[in-house]
């Protein structure tokens, strides 16, 4: 790791007034991204901020139909939270098998979207329940937020403070992993909405990061089983490829998973 | 047996340490005045090194040093050395090119190293590497042996032409050819053996310490053989004479064969110490494991086989590329000649072999030696070959395997081999009812109907370890000899030290070579302890791969405890007033058999140290070595067979149950041989599902993390159901076979003969991935 | 260069490193507990997992700063004396280790494991738990066996307390 200045902040206003200050500056929450990048010197900020133990970014509150967990809230705790179980059960399943007991003590939502990494769980579940994600400045809609391989509409030195969820009728969550990352090599995120809008979103997937995927939910929203997915076609143009999967293999990941995620869905 | 003795289940002395943290591994040493090291590694294939700027990087504070390969070529130290000899078919010696320790002038893959920083820290080691400009000029690079082969290939070696090793052979190819010519049917596989990362847990480190006044350096280091490091350093690679070098292995964290060798790494690091004044610690990472620790297996294998009638075996021919990388590693040029094709006759009565290997160099990490090393290549091939076979002939594979069975024992084999002993038909049939053989078609069917394919598959292996017989490999061109030494020591109070040439780094020789004497003497094994890793400590000895620690280090132990005891038992006589052919030694006591006339252990000792009492014309003391040299191989074997479910949506497989009845002898211990089993049977499965690595078509490595090679999983993979039968080896007197690279050997095609079973089609490669699995299914 | 103030099995520590230090370089070089070890460079392997305010992380992936002000629990922590944490008794007595490199975080993790899953523990819940922990000898069975055996150990020795 190159030589680097380590700064804790206690709020949002410090921490992007700390971040204005370092010449090249960059936010750490669990660190779970952010730091192998740094050992593999693939990095050099100069100036860590750490939002980790910021209060205002802690938490999840339930609000009639909207779920909202705070930036800073770690995977553990989402997966362990009674609204999030009750609200939208298919995040904290979904939160239950993103990366490892011990990443999941770190990691948090905020992480997790900001460099809207294509294999990362968590783009999916924003994509396909049309969630709103909070920024010091301002709000901004998934469809918005994630603009390409790890691309978001972040402007340097915002800070995500929180994700709203509007809570569905149904969603679930299935991936296939990589087998050596772990990371998804192919997630489906499937959501019926309340007021009966089918969305599905794939991670792992596209060249391009998170991905709406139209021709399921065209197909779901006529007929909300696993099996009305048999007949649809996903083409490989555009997705990835690679030792652990093929772009035809993806391809066929994306229907499976959605037909396995309709069936999990509650 | 006693409760400490031969066949018990022993918990290891060596576990508290581990599970408190008062392991001592390299990388937790410290000496005063330590430098760190930081090797410049080149990110080409294939590259001549133009010129190497350090003068940044001098300037930098905390910067040492920084050496470079053309110092080290000046200062004379040698090359890297291959150090068996092997013989192409037209009688010309292997072809090999020279490997610095580091490149001055042409580096053959990325990875190896040009120059070293040497820093007061690690990390200062590492930004002044950033520092150090090299100048490259890339060259065409090679990787893949086919394409290494073609004319017109970019060359590595102008020692090598055609990046042509060898072409050995070995066998019978008129008779094969005309088993051939008579055969009814002839089955045809092609194969490829993936190529592995061992990755040891610990990666590899070293600690360099130069004493000036003494001229003498003292090297910690991660290795299975701290004696044979120590010979090659000093009389191949110009470091020191062996006296002026100690060289210590403390615990090492795994090895599998990928720490036998000696490495540029660790010779760097004595060099740079005498150049600096200092300690010097290098500590690789995972990344430099991936790219520097010697990889395994890489075998492109035609084979075709040939059946009378009545589905008898009658030849085999086998054509293999082996791919070496780009320089010869220590034992490289053995693995795919003298352990591989000498098992091509696997458990099987095959009157005609013959087997050509082709070894070629490309530009990759270098290749050698890893758990099962050309067993497991041989044992793959003959397996999936079997199963091929079962298919096109339309007989259970089983009873295929079954109907060609040795049965007599001893057995010569077209390949040199001589099997001692063995019982294949009691392994297999252990197996079957292990798993239910008989039941499965239903349980086939019962899947089916749940929407999932399920499959099982047999792998019947043999394997020659306790290697090894020094005359016998030496005849076959090995540079030493493959005994091992072993001294007893009784301390004057009666408690034991056991000097071993053995080197455990997982095996649990702490605990397994004490039962030996507690089984011999009575005495607990708290009273025993054993010394090894270090050259100053310990005789000369060969250290620990090819299953040999029980059937060759144990039985050297074995033979000084013996000789240890005959003295022992001439004092205790001349103390008791009787004849030594009445002492028999029980609960650490020598007693006159038939009274109850007994001495203790200890007063014995005492009185082979005091000498006030001894036999007229007795030394004093009680210590005793010996090195035994085994007369042959040993053979363990047995059946392993899996079942297991595919996942047609998805191509991924779990595993249903997972059998394995073996064949090792006596057991020392058998939680310990269970262990090794476990070990073993997961990285045959690692290779089988999940472990590729790769390279791509220019020679970038593709797999040089764990972020992209897939290592198993404890949800990757099943418990165990194990069992053994049991034939004693007649080569050593304690009947032991050996166990550490069996389950390595084996599991591979059980687990790939399951899936091909499994889907209905037979062509599968390894690593046996989902999305290959799901692609096979659905191909044409 | 900062001063990292944290707690370390049960004593309080003010180390003064570079903001670049990984905690576990901080308990390794710094304050010489060399039995937390590093196994890979991307956070996969879990050979260096420790406690942070009891709950089992990666060392390697964290700045030693992000550990100020927390109390730690390293593998050199966990027996009482003597007297063995029923899960290191566990690793031994089931041979859950063979050459010791991953067993400390193995033993870390495994602890964390229990305690989150109580009494609910099988096969496949430690299986899957044991994701981010990678063993190259044991092949994991008894490691598995290990853990489950240690579930009742801890199980019983809470409910002794």
């Amino acid at each position: 790791m190159y030589q680097t200045t380590y700064h804790r902040a206690s709020s949002v206003d410090e921490a992007a007034s700390l971040f204005a200050k370092g010449s090249e500056s960059k936010f750490l929450a669990g660190g779970q991204t952010l730091l192998p990048v740094m050992k593999q010197r693939l990095a050099s900020p100069s100036d860590v901020i750490d939002l980790g133990k910021i209060k205002e970014l802690q938490g999840v509150e339930l609000s009639g139909d909207t779920l909202t967990i705070k930036a800073a809230t770690i995977y553990y705790d989402i997966m362990t939270n009674a609204d999030v179980k009750k609200a939208i059960p298919a995040i904290a399943y979904l939160t239950s098998v993103l990366g490892d007991p011990a990443v999941r003590y770190r990691g948090t939502i905020g992480g997790s979207i900001a460099n809207n990494d294509p294999a990362a769980d968590f783009p999916a579940a924003l994509l396909a329940l049309g969630a709103t994600v909070k920024t010091n400045k301002r709000s901004i809609s998934a469809e918005d937020f994630f603009q390409g391989l790890f691309t978001t509409a972040l402007e340097d030195g915002e800070i995500i403070t929180a994700v709203s969820f509007p809570v569905p009728a149904k969603a679930g969550y299935e991936k296939m992993r990589h087998p050596a990352s772990r990371f998804a090599l192919t997630g489906v995120f499937v959501a019926q909405t309340k007021s009966g809008e089918v969305r599905v979103a794939a991670t792992g997937a596209s060249q391009s990061g998170v991905m709406r995927v139209p021709a399921i939910e065209a197909a779901l929203k006529a007929n909300w089983s696993p099996s009305a997915i048999d007949g649809v076609s996903i083409s490989a143009s555009g997705l990835l490829a690679d030792i652990h999967g093929t772009a035809e293999y993806r391809a066929n990941l994306i229907k499976v998973m959605a037909q396995r995620a309709v069936a999990a869905a509650r | 047996m006693g409760v400490e003795g031969i066949g018990a289940r022993v918990v290891r002395k060596e576990d508290k340490r581990f599970i408190t943290g008062k392991g001592r591994y390299v990388d937790d040493i410290k000496l005063v005045g330590m430098t760190h090291a930081h090797f410049i590694r080149s990110p080409h294939a294939h590259a001549k090194v133009k010129g190497i700027d350090s003068s940044a990087a001098l300037k930098m504070p905390g910067v040492v040093a920084v050496l470079t390969g053309r110092e080290i070529v000046d200062d004379k130290v040698g090359n890297l050395i291959c150090g068996w000899a092997i013989t192409s078919k037209d009688g010309s010696p292997m072809k090999m090119g020279a490997w610095p320790a580091m490149a001055p002038e042409t580096v053959r893959f990325v990875g190896q190293a040009v120059a070293v920083v040497i820093a007061e820290s690690k990390n200062l080691a590492r930004d002044a590497a950033e520092a150090v400009a090299v100048d490259y000029e890339e060259l065409p690079a090679v990787a893949d042996v086919q394409a290494a082969i073609k004319s017109g290939a970019p060359q590595l070696h102008p020692e090598a032409p055609g990046n042509q090793v060898y072409d050995w052979v070995i066998g019978d190819e008129g008779a094969t050819d005309a088993a051939f010519a008579k055969a009814a049917n002839v089955v045809k596989l092609d194969v490829t053996n993936n190529r592995l990362a061992p990755n040891a847990m610990e990666p590899r480190a070293a600690i360099a310490d130069y004493d000036a006044a003494e001229e003498h350096f003292t090297l910690y280091t991660t290795s299975q053989n701290p004696h044979v490091a120590r010979l090659v350093l000093s009389a191949f690679y110009n470091i020191a004479p062996e006296h002026k070098l100690r060289v210590i292995a403390p615990d090492v964290g795994g090895g599998f064969g990928s720490k036998i060798f000696i490495y540029p790494e660790e010779m760097v690091a004595l060099w740079a110490s005498k150049k600096v004044g200092r300690p010097v610690k290098w500590t690789g990472d995972r990344t430099e494991a991936f790219l520097t620790d010697a990889h395994g297996r890489d075998h492109v294998t035609h084979a075709e086989m040939a059946f009378d009638a009545n589905n008898k075996i009658t030849g085999f021919k086998v054509k293999t590329y082996a791919n070496f990388g780009a320089y010869m590693s220590l034992f490289s040029s053995s693995v795919p000649t003298y352990l591989y094709a000498t098992l091509l006759s696997g458990q099987y009565n095959i009157p005609a072999i013959h087997a050509e290997v082709i070894g070629v160099y490309t530009n990759t990490t270098p290749v050698d030696a890893y758990r099962g090393a050309g067993r497991p290549e041989a044992s793959y091939l003959i397996e999936r070959l079997m199963e091929t076979a079962a298919r096109q002939l339309k007989v259970d594979p089983a009873e295929l395997r079954r109907t060609n069975f040795i049965t007599q024992f001893p057995h010569q084999t077209p390949v040199i081999m001589a099997y001692d002993t063995g019982d294949f038909n009691a392994s297999l049939d252990a197996a079957m009812k292990a798993i239910d053989y008989a039941g499965f078609a239903a349980r086939k069917a019962q899947a089916k109907s749940q929407g999932k394919l399920r499959g099982i598959g047999v792998s019947c292996y043999i394997e020659a370890c306790g290697i090894a017989p020094s005359k016998a490999v030496g005849s076959l061109g090995a540079g030493v000899g493959l005994w091992e030494s072993a001294e007893v020591r009784v301390n004057p109070v009666g408690t034991i030290e056991i000097l071993t040439g053995s080197h455990s780094h997982g095996q649990g020789h702490e605990t397994t070579f004490c039962q030996l004497v507690a089984d011999r003497l009575g005495v607990p094994i708290s009273q025993v302890s054993i010394v090894h890793g270090d050259t100053d400590k310990v005789q000369f000895g060969m250290g620990t791969y090819g299953s040999r620690s029980a059937a060759v280090g144990l039985t050297a132990i074995l033979k000084a405890m013996e000789k240890m005891e005959s003295k022992a038992k001439k004092i205790a006589a001349h103390a008791l007033e009787a004849s030594e052919a009445d002492i028999v030694i029980e609960n650490g006591e020598f007693k006159v058999t038939g009274t109850d006339k007994a001495i203790a252990l200890p007063m014995v000792a005492l009185a082979a140290y005091t000498a006030h009492n001894l036999p007229d014309g007795m030394e004093p003391g009680l210590k005793e070595s010996a090195f035994y040299d085994p007369t042959n191989f040993t053979f363990p074997a047995g059946t392993y067979i899996c079942e297991l479910e595919v996942d047609p949506g998805t191509g991924k497989t779990s595993f249903v149950d997972f059998v394995a009845a073996d064949d090792f002898g006596r057991l020392i211990n058998p939680m310990i041989v269970e262990g090794q089993v476990h070990g073993g049977l997961v990285q045959g499965i690692g290779q089988a599902l999940l472990e590729h690595a790769i390279y791509d078509a220019n020679g970038q490595p593709v797999t040089a993390s764990f972020m992209d090679y897939a290592m198993p999983r404890a949800d990757d993979v099943p418990s165990f159901n194990l069992s053994h039968t049991t034939t004693l080896c007649p080569g050593n007197p304690l009947g032991i076979k050996g166990c550490g690279e069996a389950g390595a050997i084996g599991a591979s095609a059980a687990v790939i003969n399951a899936i091909t079973d499994a889907i209905g089609k037979n062509n599968l490669e390894m690593p046996a991935t989902p999305d290959r699995v799901w692609r096979t299914i659905n191909a044409a | 260069m900062s001063t990292v103030k944290l707690t370390v099995n049960g004593k309080a520590v003010a180390v003064d490193v570079e903001d670049r230090t990984l905690l576990v370089q901080l308990l390794r070089d710094h304050l010489n507990l060399t039995g937390t070890h590093v196994g890979c460079d991307t956070s996969q392997c879990g050979a260096c997992v420790v406690h942070m305010d009891g709950r089992a992380v990666k060392s390697c992936t964290m700045l030693a700063g992000q550990a100020d002000g927390a109390s730690i629990t390293t593998i050199e922590g966990i027996a009482k004396g003597d007297e063995l944490h029923p899960m290191q008794a566990a690793f031994r007595d089931n041979h859950g280790l063979q050459c010791g490199y991953c067993t400390p975080g193995m033993i870390m993790s495994a602890i964390d494991i229990v305690h989150r899953h109580g009494g609910q523990l099988d096969e496949a819940t430690v299986r899957t738990e044991l994701e981010g922990n990678i063993c190259r000898c044991t092949g994991y069975h008894n490691i598995v066996k290990a853990v489950l055996d240690a579930a009742g150990r801890m199980k019983v020795s809470q409910a002794a307390e």
